[in-house]
């Protein structure tokens, strides 16, 4: 793609010390995104996917979190050793999150329209009444009816759907660079998910921000995203443009994970493949494949050494021993 | 039968169906209302307020210290509706001024009490670490102390040591700010744990990390969006603090060491009347300790029924 370089991050590792031993939730990912780019990051819970943006944002507890090594560079400046006082200033006005649960991540004690001024009069210096009729434009952009009345309603007063709406709003108040949406659209149910995935497709467009979107939802990922990330025990293990990771999935975890996607033009009654054993205890230090338990292609330099990230066609990196259209070592 | 039946269900009206659902405020304002008890109180206070306050414009303060060796221990008559002390002072007025101190005393007290008890609970509560673990060990160790024997050292301490302060006009004892202070001191380690606790769980919850993600600075994450979660056990106990300071001044005042005379208090009217309580002089001790009875009642069942109405738990409406 030719659009100019926005985020890269490098060999990001994140551990936690905890009573019970050292959690290893991020295994030395590395990834580039580019303006106006989207990358869905996809995997099932407990991955790492969550942790991986929230370690770029500056939004892990430490401690017991540690960034134990990796950097990650927007627009020429290194986000993970950025100073607290300067870190705030990116988020929320060059960098915002949308996060899981609409349900909880609103302050309730809060009005909404308290909640959306008070980070536009922050970090875009504006007076109150300036501030409360951009609420009143970004809370009717986002699809909200009625907005100027709403604006002194707290959130208990609105539905699932609405306060991510709400959420959206916020986020995208001091127009960021980058969004970011951890799992957005989960907690909703399918009619809203679809509303909610259409409504950002259009914000994004004329927006023109870059979105990493983090989901366990492969078909959301396929209407959506520019380029995929497959993310397991805290590796990256797959990552490709959504296009060829549909058509052409390599590593045998991507398999596993498509398989087990319910199709509407599948025969009725058959039953969805799921995966076999339970993904790895993250207090043990990786060691060979993370998958290598539960792959159905294992062999034993899987157990031993753990593959890197090899490109098996352009644009196309995967992290395996073997090669899965031919089911030979390569 | 069946028409019967019929007629037996309520018709709403148009209105009735239409009304919004009530607010936050106004479930917990009707819970209130209808403690019986906490309106009680509400009364009480409202009415002891304008006693104390009210009464300053039917009595002069001169009047309240005026002594009339010739009128000792008087009992109550038309002159002197609430009898006059060892010295001639009249009662009723001495109760008035002394009523004055006593509640504001009460009121800066617990102001003193509940910011140190923010302050100190707020940075264990959302720091953590070895700052949560010296604050709480020297919160433990405030603790152990009795209240009342950390009270009479540092009244016997500070006592004297602060001049008399001029304000509106009149003349208050510097006492009154050293009897504030200590008890505002001796008495916040209820409430910083309290709000420690509320800062610990709350800290955690998603809506936080959602106000750190639009970079929100952490001073303004801890009072304008922790601080306003955890108001309700804060009112409450802030509440039941003013009552507790009452009667911490009464009591240091009664032992001689609180407020210092000419500035009078329900407590230190009490310190002169103990010698009187074998002589049949009622009135000389019974007003004040009256007042002083009503005062704390009246906020503790204000305080038991904030508790209740605040309570989102409560299922009475």
């Amino acid at each position: 793609m030719d659009r100019p370089l926005l985020l890269e991050v490098n060999d990001l590792k994140t551990r936690f010390h905890t009573a019970e031993g050292t959690i290893y939730a991020v295994n030395g990912i590395s990834y580039v995104l580019h303006e106006g780019e989207t990358l869905a990051v996809v995997g099932e819970s407990g991955c790492g996917k969550s942790v991986s943006v929230l370690s770029i944002m500056g939004l892990i507890p430490i401690p017991p979190g540690q960034i134990a090594s990796g950097s990650a560079i927007y627009r020429s400046r290194d986000l993970l050793k950025m100073a607290e006082p300067e870190m705030e200033k990116v988020r929320g006005k060059e960098i915002a999150m949308v996060f899981q649960d609409p349900m909880t991540s609103l302050n309730p004690v809060l009005t909404i329209g308290k909640q959306i001024t008070e980070s536009l009069e922050k970090h875009m210096a504006m007076g109150h009444d300036v501030a409360v009729r951009r609420t009143v434009e970004l809370l009717e952009w986002v699809g909200l009816p009625d907005p100027a009345r709403r604006l002194g309603d707290y959130p208990h007063q609105f539905s699932g759907g609405m306060r991510q709406r709400v959420m959206i709003a916020m986020a995208l108040a001091c127009g960021p660079t980058l969004l970011i949406a951890d799992e957005p659209t989960t907690a909703l149910d399918v009619t809203i998910q679809a509303q909610i995935v259409e409504l950002v497709i259009r914000l994004r467009q004329e927006v023109g921000m870059a979105m990493i979107w983090i989901t366990h939802d492969l078909g959301v990922v396929a209407g959506l995203a520019d380029r995929v990330i497959v993310m397991y025990a805290g590796f990256i293990v797959e990552e490709a443009d959504v296009d060829s990771l549909y058509e052409d999935p390599r590593h045998p975890y991507t398999l596993a994970l498509l398989a087990a996607l319910p199709r509407v033009d599948r025969r009725r009654h058959q039953r969805l493949k799921s995966i076999q054993g339970a993904p790895p205890n993250l207090l043990v230090e990786p060691h060979g494949c993370p998958f290598a338990p539960r792959c159905e292609r294992v062999i034993d330099r899987c157990r031993t050494e753990n593959p890197s990230l090899q490109a098996v066609a352009p644009r196309h990196r995967i992290a395996c021993w073997i090669d899965v259209q031919t089911g030979e070592p390569r | 039968m069946s028409s019967e039946a019929a007629t037996a269900i309520p018709q709403l009206k148009a209105d009735e169906l239409e009304a919004p659902p009530l607010t936050l405020r106004q479930l917990t304002w009707r819970r209130f209302r209808r403690h019986k008890m906490a309106m009680f109180g509400v009364a009480m206070l409202v009415l002891l307020f304008i006693y104390s306050f009210g009464g300053a414009f039917f009595v002069s303060e001169a009047d309240a210290n005026l002594t009339e060796t010739a009128a000792r221990l008087q009992p109550p008559s038309a002159a002197h509706p609430f009898g006059t002390d060892t010295v001639g002072r009249d009662i009723l007025a001495r109760t008035i001024y002394g009523g004055q101190i006593s509640l504001i005393i009460g009121l800066t007290a617990m102001l003193v009490e509940v910011i140190l008890g923010i302050l100190i609970g707020a940075a264990a509560g959302y720091f953590g670490g070895w700052i949560d673990a010296v604050l709480m060990r020297f919160t433990e160790a405030v603790f152990v102390i009795p209240q009342i024997f950390l009270l009479i050292v540092m009244a016997k301490y500070f006592g004297g040591k602060v001049p008399n302060i001029e304000l509106f006009g009149r003349t208050f004892s510097g006492s009154v700010v050293v009897v504030i202070v200590i008890i505002g001191a001796t008495s916040w380690m209820y409430l910083a744990r309290i709000v420690r606790a509320e800062f610990i769980s709350l800290k955690e919850r998603e809506f936080i990390l959602a106000a750190k993600a639009t970079g929100t600075p952490a001073v303004e994450v801890i009072f304008s969006h922790i601080l306003p979660n955890c108001m309700a056990p804060i009112i409450v106990s802030a509440t039941l603090a003013v009552a507790a300071a009452i009667l911490a001044e009464s009591y240091i005042s009664f032992l001689g060491l609180g407020v210092q005379a000419p500035t009078a208090t329900w407590g230190n009217m009490l310190d002169s009347a103990i010698n009187y309580i074998d002589e049949g002089a009622w009135w000389y001790w019974g007003f004040p300790s009256l007042l002083i009875l009503l005062a704390v009642l009246s906020i503790n069942f204000l305080g038991d029924g904030l508790r209740d109405a605040l309570d989102p738990h409560s299922r009475a409406v």
